[in-house]
């Protein structure tokens, strides 16, 4: 090789910012680790109040023909629940995990485009004290699907389903301005080396939510700004008296819906496929089958949105269409699932929290795909269709599913984000309290359902058990919310008290655990060259063949402690 | 950790707990009406399908997460995949959704399509041409069927039966929140709404069907245990949506018929009654008669 002179630093600043410190800093940052913070942080306290309003509506349906929650409350209640934990928790949070470790683990320094980065952020935020600010006059009342006419004004004369539509309009152009930014910044901004055979999955999963709200968003954002013209502007596009259509809204809502289901579901995907690895200390199994089926998944995912109006009049041939094309969707969903337990499959289990709760998330999760699997079969959803059954589905995909690996990714990335881990014994016992809370709440609702119940309903009659079955629902209920309390507590706790986390305290493998905990500004003076889907691990091979001879020592195992010098 | 999740185990458990006393308890209300019954056996085949999985696929997790926690001297094999395998599961994914698509495609039609009354119904639906539902709906074999209009308001059911006393058509005769139907008989419903969504359940006699404005819904049942089979309104439609309660009640076809003559009766008096007010209020002249009538 030839010599060559050192290089000199050609770079010269005119003028350099002082960096802004405290409450300014937070209201004008462009730095995508502080939005996904605000990201996160926002959404969490909204997961809150969505919870508060799920255990008063339990606490309500604790014991039949109550007369605790009035029938105008609790319907406003199970609106604000369904709404806030969708639009206000899961996909923005989604969006704030992804603000923070996408460019990280692809390498990059920030977002494509930082300042429209901000501008998602305060547009979410925007939606939700919208939508919040309605309590003090009414809040919207027809369910998070928002059924017309129910939701017109001759039957909805109340501001807050007005709320409910801009809220609505917010968050769809945040989310869609911020999977447009994510878009492009797996797009172009990938570090030397990172081929798309070597993106994270987590990655990945982001990729295909992105898309998703991109072709979804749009969707739901005209069929609101319908049902807003409806309202006050004189047009009838739902009003069957008036030459409108009743079923229009369901069929453009569920054009949105059902992806969003998967726009919720994906990344968690995702950030199971970046756990599992890491604790089982092992490759992820099947690399390119889990990534392939995510996209298999966000394709068929727009074929299949009439499966929730089997029971609407409809022409026998298309609800068969619409039942093969969901059942079609459950393949690469199971496939997935498979993988998942093929990594683990003669791995060396590493039992810490985040482990344990991806894989409560895959247990629970599957037993959400199964309850699906009945809806979709289309005579057998003729009785699942708006009662319990379908409430306990619906959870176990969202809470099961989704909320199982978002707690798996705060106890995973937590030390990343503020450079201390969250204590190990609070974590463990917060996750088996809402293992079991979970299973105690939401197993019974099947039979609730199987029973006879219908979904939003603010009392019943107590016929057969349904005072019994109800009860352990919302004992398990309550116990469920002291599992996240006990969570909530950790988090609070080690933000100042944690032990001192280091640059990569799991060994993990992508490059987020290749910077500082927490990473500066700029995330990485250097960025190590990209040579597989592990670039960590490559890198710790690495350092372990230069040092001294010993022993050798298999990759990944335990036994390594070199790696705890890693680091910019 | 040897408890470690296994909510295989405790499924299993629950099963066994209450598999013998109680096999409703995981299955959804039948016994009314035939597509009930279908419905019931279809679900149970998908039910066993779904146990079967749940078992296989909870087991391999459970076990994987128990065989291969770490232990001193557990070293991970580092596979990365393994080709055959993985078309293989993708494979038996396939087989089982196409194995639910033929059971499917076999039940289908006892679901959907309406049965022949029993004699004693057939003789009833076939006395009279108001008894034959007209419209381009599935319809039994025989075409015989009694057609009920269910329509659907906030917060109440309204059931019109065929047999109109006017010639202008209006004046049939109805029935609010409680349906009077015969037993051994066809009965098909064409149910609409006058205002928002809701939904029509009774699950002892079937699925439901969404009820919205502007287009009508149907479906069918035939009873043949008489008694009283309870339902309510399944699709959120208001504040009284826990209220909108319906009930059928079946009864003999022959005491069905002198039930609907006496509806048709008591109708025809009472229209007639009117009739006799508005002639008397007419015949009185001056405001107070017409703005206050
Ligand atoms: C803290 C645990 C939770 C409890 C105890 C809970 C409880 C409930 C209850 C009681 C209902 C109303 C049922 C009805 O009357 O029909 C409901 C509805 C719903 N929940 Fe939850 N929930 C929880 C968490 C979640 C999460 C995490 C999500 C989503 C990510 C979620 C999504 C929904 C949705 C979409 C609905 C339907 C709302 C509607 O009917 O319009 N829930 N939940
Ligand atoms: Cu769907
Ligand atoms: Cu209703």
């Amino acid at each position: 090789m030839a010599t060559y002179a050192a290089p000199i630093p050609q770079v010269s600043a005119h003028k350099v910012d002082r960096e802004q410190r405290g409450f300014i800093s937070w209201l004008t940052t462009t730095d995508h680790k502080k939005i996904g913070i605000m990201y996160m942080v926002t959404t969490f306290i909204f997961f809150i109040m969505g919870g508060t309003e799920a255990l008063m509506m339990r606490l309500q349906l604790g014991e039949p023909e109550n007369t605790l929650i009035a029938p105008r409350v609790y319907n406003e209640l199970f609106t604000m629940h369904g709404t806030t934990m969708i639009f206000l928790f899961v996909v923005p949070m989604m969006a704030g995990l992804a603000n923070y470790f996408l460019p990280l683990m692809i390498g990059a320094r920030d977002m494509a485009f930082p300042r429209l980065n901000a501008l998602s952020y305060w547009l979410l935020l925007a939606g939700g004290l919208v939508f919040y600010a309605s309590i003090f006059w009414g809040p919207p009342e027809a369910g998070w699907v928002s059924y017309p006419p129910l939701s017109e004004i001759a039957f909805s004369p109340s501001g807050g389903q007005d709320a409910w539509i801009f809220l609505i309009h917010l968050t769809g152009i945040s989310s869609i301005l911020g999977a447009m930014n994510f878009y492009a910044t797996i797009a172009n901004m990938r570090c030397r080396g990172m081929s798309w055979g070597r993106l994270p999955l987590f990655v990945w999963t982001i990729l295909v939510y992105s898309v998703l709200i991109i072709f979804a968003m749009p969707v739901i954002a005209g069929a609101v700004t319908m049902l807003l013209t409806d309202r006050h502007f004189g047009t009838h596009f739902f009003d069957p008296a008036m030459g409108g259509s009743a079923l229009l809204w369901q069929n453009l809502f569920w054009f949105f819906g059902h992806p969003e289901v998967y726009i919720m579901v994906l990344p968690g995907f995702g950030i199971v496929s970046e756990i599992l690895p890491v604790f089982a200390k092992k490759p992820i199994f099947g690399y390119k089958a889990i990534a392939a089926s995510s996209v298999a998944i966000a394709f068929l995912g727009f074929l299949v949105w009439a499966h929730h109006m089997f029971t609407t009049p409809t022409p026998i041939v298309v609800l068969i269409f619409v039942m093969l094309s969901s059942f079609l969707i459950a393949v690469p969903t199971g496939v997935k699932i498979f993988n998942w337990i093929g990594t683990l499959w003669e791995g060396s289990i590493e039992f810490k929290t985040p482990l344990l709760f991806s894989a409560g998330f895959i247990a629970l999760f599957l037993i959400g795909g199964i309850s699906g699997v009945f809806l979709a079969v289309f005579p057998v959803d003729w009785q699942l269709n708006e009662s319990y059954f379908v409430v306990a589905h619906i959870h176990f995909v969202l809470m099961g599913g989704a909320v199982f690996t978002i707690f798996a990714a705060i106890y995973y990335w937590f030390p990343k984000i503020t450079g201390r881990m969250l204590n190990e014994t609070l974590g463990k016992a917060s996750f088996w309290v809402m293992f079991w809370g979970f299973l105690a709440t939401f197993l019974i609702q099947h039979v609730i359902g199987l029973d006879g119940m219908p979904r939003r309903v603010y009392e019943y009659a107590n016929v057969g058990n349904l005072g019994l079955y109800n009860l352990i629902s919302t004992v398990g209920a309550f116990i469920l919310g002291f599992g996240i309390l006990l969570t909530i507590i950790n988090v609070a706790r080690s933000v100042k008290h944690g032990a001192i986390a280091g640059p990569d305290p799991w060994k993990a493998n992508t490059l987020e655990w290749f910077t500082t905990s927490p990473p500066p500004v700029n995330n990485f003076d250097v960025i190590p060259r990209v040579r597989s889907a592990e670039p960590l691990k490559d890198y710790r091979l690495e350092i372990e063949k230069a040092t001294a001879p010993r022993v050798p020592v298999p990759a990944g195992s335990g036994a390594d402690s070199e790696s705890g010098h890693l680091g910019a | 950790m040897a408890l470690i999740a296994s909510p295989a185990a405790l499924a299993v458990a629950i099963l066994l707990a209450f598999a013998p006393s109680a096999f409703g308890f995981f299955t959804p209300q039948s016994g009314g009406s035939p597509n009930a019954d279908s419905i019931d056996t279809l679900y149970k085949i998908v039910l066993y399908i779904a146990l079967f999985v749940f078992v296989v696929v909870e087991g391999a997790l459970g076990y994987a997460l128990y065989k291969f926690r770490a232990r001193r001297g557990r070293v991970a094999k580092q596979t990365h995949g393994n080709t055959r395998l993985e078309i293989a599961w993708t494979g038996a994914a396939v087989a089982i959704v196409v194995v639910l698509a033929v059971i499917t495609f076999i039940k289908l039609g006892s679901i959907i399509n309406p049965v022949n009354s029993d004699p004693s119904g057939a003789k009833l639906v076939g006395q009279t041409g108001v008894f034959f539902a007209s419209a381009e709906k599935r319809l039994p074999p025989d075409h015989k069927a009694l057609e009920i209009e269910v329509i659907g308001k906030q917060f109440v059911w309204q059931y019109v039966y065929p047999g109109a006393i006017n010639k202008d058509g209006l004046g049939a005769p109805y029935t609010y929140e409680q349906m009077v139907v015969p037993t051994h008989t066809t009965v098909l419903l064409k149910a609409i709404s006058e205002d928002v969504v809701h939904s029509w359940w009774i699950p002892e006699l079937g699925g439901k069907i969404q009820v919205i404005p502007g287009r009508p819904n149907y479906t069918w049942f035939k009873i043949d245990k008489p008694g009283i089979y309870r339902g309510q309104c399944a699709n959120i439609c208001g504040r009284g949506h826990a209220r909108m309660i319906a009930s059928v009640r079946a009864i003999p076809p022959a005491q069905f018929e002198a039930w609907l003559a006496r509806q048709k009766r008591w109708l025809a008096e009472a229209n007639a009654e009117a009739a006799k007010m508005r002639a008397n209020l007419e015949s009185k002249k001056g405001p107070a008669s017409v703005l206050n009538p």
